[in-house]
């Protein structure tokens, strides 16, 4: 951590200015970041959901996830799972109640611009997937895992996940007050957990829900990843393309409804 | 540094047919204390907010530090501390560690373990939402002034404070004035305005209805003279010889009430009076109006929605 050099209270002359661009924003990132771990709710969506279902997944035979190693076909969409709910369902409530305690407001009057502030944000939540994707392959690699296919593809489709769902986290906080934001986050993200193509492959789903499941942000995340670590296939250009459209859909809503006070 | 460091012409500000602000205009000196009083929904919060750039004015213009709120926003917020009336912290966060994350974005910010001192922050361990309304409010005015600003408004910054910690407030604000900052607040609290203000601004209903200094407000305009002599004077002659407004009347016998515009004037001529007569007025007081008084003649009694 920088030291930042300070005056003492005998002197309250004017001396303003801000700190360097790079400085405010990883001590925003940081900020958000400390406060983050602190919340009980958050550390349960980010760690305790996606490991307890990993674990429990894989080691459950009575549901059915169909031929193969169950750990195998599990992992790819608990790291699904991990960006959904720091990129998407954190995000949405913490930005939802950042706004209503006004400190989207403050934040506005200080040095720090409003980009170095989504910038200090999207460094927060990669550092946060960073910890969450290591614990996951940790634990995973513990269960027997033997992920198939190229790294760089699967960074890809993190990366792509992460940006929409991001956009689209900052359009429902754009559009609904804080509670609202609460309970719709979290309701979306149990819908896409279960119903979503995140977990369940969408080739063990109904004709009709499949459909739609390979159309949403979770089952293009999640069917993209198992795609390339259980199958060993290259990067579906079905799932860039549908994270990219909801990517773009998450912006465009974001950048009309989103409002900082 | 230039002598005005706000200066506000013609502003009007409506949401929607809302309007907000009613055309107002005044400025204020470098290095002062401006109090701007007025009762609630008299425009005071939206006015700063616009100084703050947070609202566009609708016409009119406002001038921060001779900068545009709106479109030298980026050069001003870092010249610019701000305390909201409501909000500002994260709920999860802690005095201290919001201090220091505040400074952090500033080149050359106040020590904030010696401003967490100062403001009896630095025992706090609890996270915003679990503080008392004192201790809320003390961190926001520690936010505002962390970044060694060259103005900083504050909305309501003693509003919650029990006695030790307006003391403290207020020792700070005097302290900011005589190191040239300029500080502009909002406030309820009168003996707040009367005490730390240089210049009072006074606004109901979107319009700046008074300004001046504390003791400009207060004195001369009206108020009551009153001293004690012998039974029955000559009222008629003494009225004659009062500067016009003044009124004067016995009661009870023997105490002898001047009422109106009561200034250096009218206790000359009252005592130029006394002494053509030989009379010695004993117990001669003035009252000047407090600034309340002021206040509620400006805007009314009448309580506001």
């Amino acid at each position: 951590m920088t030291t930042t050099p300070t005056a003492t209270l005998t002197d309250l002359r004017p001396n303003p200015g801000a700190a360097p661009i790079g400085r405010m924003v990883i001590r925003q990132a940081s900020f958000e970041l400390k406060l983050l771990v602190r919340n009980g709710e958050q550390l349960l969506l980010a760690f305790i959901i996606p490991l307890v279902l990993l674990v429990g997944l894989s080691s459950v035979s009575w549901i059915n996830l169909g031929p193969g190693s169950r750990v195998n076909i599990v992992t790819p969409g608990i790291l699904a799972l991990a960006v959904m709910s720091t990129a998407f369902t954190s995000r949405a409530i913490a930005t939802g109640f950042d706004r209503r305690y006004g400190v989207l407001k403050l934040l506005g009057a200080s040095p720090l611009p409003r980009w170095g502030l989504v910038a200090a944000k999207t460094l927060a939540i990669i550092v946060l997937e960073i910890v969450q994707v290591g614990a996951i392959v940790i634990v995973a690699f513990l269960l027997g895992w033997t992920p198939r296919g190229n790294p760089l593809a699967v960074v890809v489709l993190l990366i792509m996940g992460t940006a929409a769902f991001s956009t689209l986290g900052l359009a429902l906080a754009g559009v609904l007050r804080a509670e609202a934001t609460l309970a719709v986050a979290n309701g979306i993200y149990l819908l896409l957990l279960f119903a979503g193509g995140t977990i369940v492959p969408i080739a063990l789903m109904p004709g009709p829900m499949a459909v739609v499941a390979k159309l949403l942000p979770s089952g293009a995340l999640g069917g993209g990843l198992r795609d390339v670590l259980v199958a060993g296939n290259s990067l579906s250009l079905l799932a860039v393309t549908v994270l990219l459209a909801w990517f773009v859909f998450g912006l465009a809503v974001a950048a009309r409804t989103f409002r900082w006070d | 540094m230039s002598e005005t460091a706000l200066e506000i012409d013609g502003l009007v500000l409506k949401y929607g047919r809302t309007v907000a602000i009613d055309g107002a205009s005044f400025s204020v000196r470098t290095g002062t204390v401006t109090g701007v009083l007025g009762p609630n929904g008299a425009g005071k919060t939206s006015m700063i907010e616009t100084c703050e750039g947070y609202n566009s004015p609708t016409s009119g213009t406002v001038s921060v530090l001779g900068l545009d709120p709106q479109t030298d926003a980026r050069a001003l917020r870092p010249r610019v501390g701000v305390m909201l009336q409501e909000g500002g912290v994260p709920s999860g966060a802690r005095a201290q560690e919001s201090i220091r994350h505040m400074a952090s974005l500033y080149a050359n910010p106040l020590d904030p373990g010696e401003l967490a001192d100062r403001l009896g922050l630095s025992g706090l361990r609890t996270s915003y939402r679990r503080m008392s309304g004192g201790e809320q409010q003390r961190l926001k005015f520690a936010i505002a002034i962390v970044g060694r600003p060259d103005l900083v408004f504050l909305d309501e910054p003693t509003a919650g404070l029990d006695a030790q910690a307006r003391n403290v407030v207020r020792e700070l604000i005097d302290q900011l004035r005589s190191s040239g900052v300029t500080v502009v607040l909002t406030t309820h609290q009168m003996d707040d305005a009367e005490q730390l203000a240089d210049e009072i601004v006074v606004m109901d209903g979107g319009k700046v209805i008074a300004t001046g200094s504390p003791e400009a407000l207060m004195s001369g305009s009206s108020g009551e003279l009153v001293f004690q002599g012998p039974l029955r004077l000559d009222l008629a002659s003494l009225q004659l010889a009062l500067p016009e407004g003044c009124t004067v009347s016995e009661s009870p016998p023997g105490t002898y009430r001047v009422a109106g515009e009561v200034g250096p004037h009218a206790l000359a001529a009252v005592t130029a009076w006394c002494a053509q007569r030989g009379v010695m007025p004993s117990q001669l007081s003035t009252q000047g109006r407090s600034l309340e008084d002021v206040f509620l003649s400006l805007t009314g009694r009448e309580v506001r929605p």
